[in-house]
């Protein structure tokens, strides 16, 4: 577990952007808090703080940032893949509170400023393999979710964690029509919450994160299907049984509870043995899925003896 | 009028594909977004499937505005029907699968959605191609037998749309739903004239 993903990858490799950009400036060391300070009411303004060189970044080039906000599922819009960015203006993502219940100590409602004041973010450079069979690199900014939840010290019998996405039909046209049970409801076991890897992410390309890619907060675990990565987050619940799924609740035959990516294990619909990497352009063949999206050496150790064709 | 309804239709028709073509050339900016392989399928099998509706509305249409010449509209309708889905065929072996013959022959034999979609485009190929005056006079009554490939065509086409939406059913619905009334037009319309020739006889 101690293996970096990846070497670190050097600066040329990952910024052409924004230096093309030239838009911010990345500041080694400074932490959120320094963000913070003084910005009452806006608890993300661009350019955000983090820094970079995560030992769990890829080295891969991510994609654009006008691929990583058009193209998204983010049905609570629509489910066409560009209703989100179209119909996001609508959406107000603060002021914003997140209510954390259930197992832990420590519970009730928390602002986001109370909710990431004393996490340094950093920049976390995944490959988001969606179960469509397409994956991009993103460029995350955000912080461990483990960080997060060890402050409401979860108790003995907190085995699993819920989360729950805004309810609010009147700002997300998607949840007007019941495509799927709302509120979207998404969870993990304690253990894949507290690795490393599993980050709430705030921003993205450096800067907060756009309404369309579940702002201000979302969850991501880079070796599960994107559906796993839950948005616009109102709720965190320390739960004993496993919690029900949105997907998992929408056709519990096609998508799991666990979703790991898993080349082995087709979609009953389609295969996932090779995926489409977004931002390589017409004419580009699919790429060879990787176990685990490629992060095998950090994570299949959680689910050693457990038959992944059943548990998928 | 009459004159011009033919070449307009086939401007109507071409429309879609041209504009299709000109995103994918980024004429005035456009562009077919983060993933174009998937957008070029999607529309050319969206108006593959709306133009092969539109050919089933045809007759219909003829009968009950009692404009029999509107029949003559069929043929271009139909063929522009089968030319975006050959070519939404096409984008999926070429550009989709580049031509991975194992893997295209696996998704048409093991996914239910490719397998009915490959055999909805499989019937229209006789049609498309016995679709001149010769072969019309050559095959004579057996021609109208044959060309009856396009209702199972449609439907095959409609469940290859539903079968790979993941949770959002309702624009494949409209689609079922068009297809219904429009076969429930023929059946209405085969009672009554099998009643009538019993009448007759």
């Amino acid at each position: 577990m101690k293996r970096p993903v990846a070497p670190t990858p050097p600066p040329s490799e990952i910024t052409p952007r924004s230096t093309y950009l030239g838009r911010r400036e990345v500041i080694g060391g400074l932490v959120a808090a320094g963000l913070l300070a003084g910005t009452a009411g806006t608890a993300l303004c661009a350019p955000l703080r983090y820094t970079r060189g995560s030992r769990y970044s890829l080295a891969e080039a991510p994609n654009s940032y006008s691929d990583i906000t058009t193209y998204n599922n983010f049905y609570e819009f629509g489910t066409g893949k560009e209703d989100p960015s179209r119909l996001a203006a609508g959406f107000k993502p603060r002021p914003w509170s997140v209510r954390i219940a259930g197992e832990a100590e420590v519970t009730g409602s928390f602002t986001l400023e109370d909710i990431l004041k004393p996490h340094p973010l950093e920049e976390r450079i995944y490959r988001l393999r969606c179960v469509e069979a397409w994956s991009m690199v993103i460029p995350w900014v955000g912080f461990p979710l483990g960080d997060l939840l060890k402050r409401f010290r979860p108790t003995s019998r907190a085995r699993y964690v819920a989360f729950t996405t805004v309810m609010r039909p009147a700002e997300l046209p998607g949840q007007r029509f019941p495509v799927l049970d709302w509120p979207y409801v998404e969870g993990l076991r304690i253990d894949e919450a507290m690795h490393p890897l599993t980050i709430l992410a705030v921003g993205l390309y450096g800067e907060p994160l756009p309404n369309q890619n579940g702002a201000p907060l979302r969850l991501v675990v880079p070796w599960k299907y994107g559906f796993k990565g839950i948005k616009s987050i109102v709720e965190i619940r320390f739960t004993e049984r496993q919690p029900p799924t949105s997907w998992n609740l929408s056709a519990p035959h096609e998508y799991g509870f666990y979703a790991n990516v898993n080349p082995k294990v087709d979609h009953p619909r389609w295969s996932q043995a090779r995926e489409r990497r977004i931002g390589s352009g017409l004419l580009s063949p699919r790429v060879p899925t990787l176990p685990f999206n490629g992060y095998a050496a950090e994570v299949a150790g959680l689910y050693r003896g457990m038959d992944l064709t059943r548990n998928f | 009028m009459r004159r011009f309804l033919k070449p307009a239709l086939f401007v109507l028709c071409a429309l879609p594909l041209a504009w299709l073509v000109a995103r994918a050339s980024g004429i005035a900016g456009a562009g077919l977004g983060a993933n174009p392989v998937d957008e070029i399928m999607d529309r050319l099998g969206d108006w593959g499937l709306r133009l092969l509706l539109a050919t089933l509305c045809v007759t219909p249409l003829a009968v009950e505005l009692r404009k029999p010449w509107l029949v003559g509209l069929r043929r271009m309708l139909g063929l522009f029907a089968f030319t975006y889905l050959s070519l939404h065929f096409l984008n999926w072996l070429v550009l989709d699968q580049w031509l991975d013959l194992q893997a295209i022959a696996a998704d048409i034999a093991k996914r239910p959605y490719i397998t009915v979609g490959f055999a909805a485009y499989a019937m229209l190929v006789p049609l498309a191609a016995t679709s001149t005056a010769g072969w019309m006079r050559r095959l004579g009554r057996r021609w109208h037998r044959l060309h009856r490939l396009v209702y199972p065509a449609a439907i095959l086409g409609c469940t290859h749309f539903w079968w790979q939406v993941k949770a959002d059913w309702r624009e494949p619905a409209v689609y079922a739903l068009a297809l219904l009334l429009l076969l429930g037009w023929r059946i209405r319309r085969a009672r009554q004239r099998s009643v009538g020739a019993g009448a007759r006889g």
